[in-house]
């Protein structure tokens, strides 16, 4: 309960509806756009088995109906069965996001075993050449479509994973037809987002304004022409745009992150931001972490808003968009996302991305922690 | 497909694999549970998803909760074909026929 007197951030949070849970930050590929923090703990700090059930159960009984089981790529860690029978064991719907590196049919069927209820495959490109480059593994790509075709033969429900960029937006019909190919039922669109690796990339990755504006159209036809076949999500690039994205569907609002470590994040980004300080689940009940955790609490409701966010009649649709660009571009992590219209900063933004999308640097590839 | 799915009295609809109905017991309501969505589920909705067992047909499913709710059967079809075929067109509920 919130004391009398406490408004917007203390005031009593809706509980969580997802955890993302990063079993490690390993991972055989080095795409330049990967989500994880450019400096990352290695195998030594990583959560047992038995603390992930701890943070399951904890999860489950905060609210947390979905947990997506995540890293780093989560196949590197030969306990990944045992962890998602323990998902399961807490009553979470369990989705796997892998590349499928490191998956075999056998670990497939001992996931399927376990209870395992999706699988999200990334894809890096829709031809062996293509993806490999971005991936940064030889073979990759060959692996991927043998992992596809295990999870249609177990009859996991398939989701496909395609981040979109410069170098292969004019290759999104092709995706859309790779998908139907493997039998995916959903595939997300996700145009690149500039944040740890990806920030080092802005010049190497950035989309043109016109790809942005194809890439909407071309999604919005496949939606139509491919109803009741493929359901498809699409992360418009947000440089481009006019509003930016409802970050997390408000910051502490709808779901959380743990870390490798333990850490419990606001999401994925949010290490990012500096200041925040942030609480282990090995330390601290996860739904105090939730309810009264300082970083939680530091973005949440609009008492932290500046303008022009606090008088816009957007702000309880966007949230003012992403606190981690905002950080990332302005240096204040409580301004307005620069990607909106309104932001002092969008001009600036958009002339930068301009001339990110005209650039010629070379990819900077993630490197794995040991 | 693109046309609009129809879902014709006598197919059965069914839940696809990775898709199940949840009590959610920390918010007090059924939820669909499906990849990567979560959709609250009103009672009537949970109703229609109770019934749908890949072997009653829609027509069936109709006739029940129209019995059930004490309502008009073309009221009781109409809403619930405009929920399941938008099931359908996400990847979440099969009609097989």
């Amino acid at each position: 309960m919130s004391d009398p007197g406490t408004t917007g951030a203390r005031a009593n949070p809706k509980p969580p509806m997802a955890l993302l849970a990063e079993l490690t930050y390993r991972c055989p590929l080095a795409c330049p756009y990967c989500s994880n923090p450019t400096e990352m703990t290695g195998r030594k700090a990583e959560l047992t088995v038995e603390q992930w059930a701890d943070v399951f159960g904890q999860a489950s009984a905060l609210g947390v109906l979905q947990v997506h089981i995540s890293g780093g790529e989560p196949a590197s860690r030969r306990d990944l069965e045992e962890i998602t029978q323990a998902a399961v064991e807490a009553g979470l719907y369990t989705n796997l996001i892998t590349s499928g590196v490191g998956l075999t049919r056998k670990r497939l069927d001992a996931l399927d075993a376990v209870g395992l209820d999706h699988v999200q495959l990334s894809i890096q490109g829709v031809d062996a050449a293509a993806a490999d480059e971005i991936g940064g593994y030889r073979g990759g790509f060959e692996r991927k479509m043998a992992v596809a075709g295990w999870v249609r033969e177990i009859g996991f429900p398939l989701t496909l994973n395609a981040v979109m960029h410069r170098r292969n937006l004019d290759r999104l019909e092709e995706t859309i037809e790779l998908a139907v190919r493997l039998g995916a039922r959903r595939l997300e669109v996700a145009c690149v987002q500039f944040h740890g690796w990806a920030t080092l990339n802005r010049g190497g990755l950035m989309p043109t304004r016109e790809q942005a504006v194809a890439a909407r159209d071309t999604v919005a036809a496949a939606r139509e022409r491919l109803r009741g076949v493929l359901a498809i999500d699409f992360v418009p690039p947000d440089y481009h745009a006019k509003y930016p994205k409802a970050c997390m569907g408000g910051w502490g609002s709808v779901g959380l992150n743990v870390t490798p470590d333990g850490h419990v994040l606001p999401c994925h980004a949010a290490a990012s931001i500096k200041g925040l300080s942030f609480e282990r689940a090995q330390d601290r009940p996860l739904k105090e972490i939730w309810e009264d955790g300082a970083a939680f609490n530091a973005f949440r409701g609009d008492a932290w808003m500046q303008e022009p966010c606090r008088s816009c009649e957007r702000k309880t649709i966007d949230w003012g968009g992403c606190r981690c660009q905002a950080m990332a571009i302005t240096g204040d992590p409580a301004a307005t996302d620069p990607t909106c219209s309104k932001s002092p900063r969008n001009a600036a933004l958009r002339a930068a991305a301009e001339a990110d999308a005209a650039s010629d640097a070379a990819l900077i590839y993630r490197r794995s922690p040991g | 497909m693109s046309a609009g799915t129809t879902l014709p009295d006598q197919a059965r609809p069914v839940l696809l694999r990775g898709v199940r109905t949840h009590w959610d017991a920390v918010r007090g309501n059924w939820v669909l549970l499906a990849p990567e969505r979560a959709i609250a589920l009103d009672e009537i909705g949970a109703a229609i998803l109770a019934e749908t067992d890949g072997e009653t047909p829609f027509g069936e499913i109709v006739e029940r909760l129209a019995a059930k709710y004490n309502a008009p059967p073309e009221q009781i079809a109409t809403d619930a074909r405009r929920f399941l075929t938008a099931l359908i067109d996400r990847r979440m509920v099969e009609a097989l026929p």
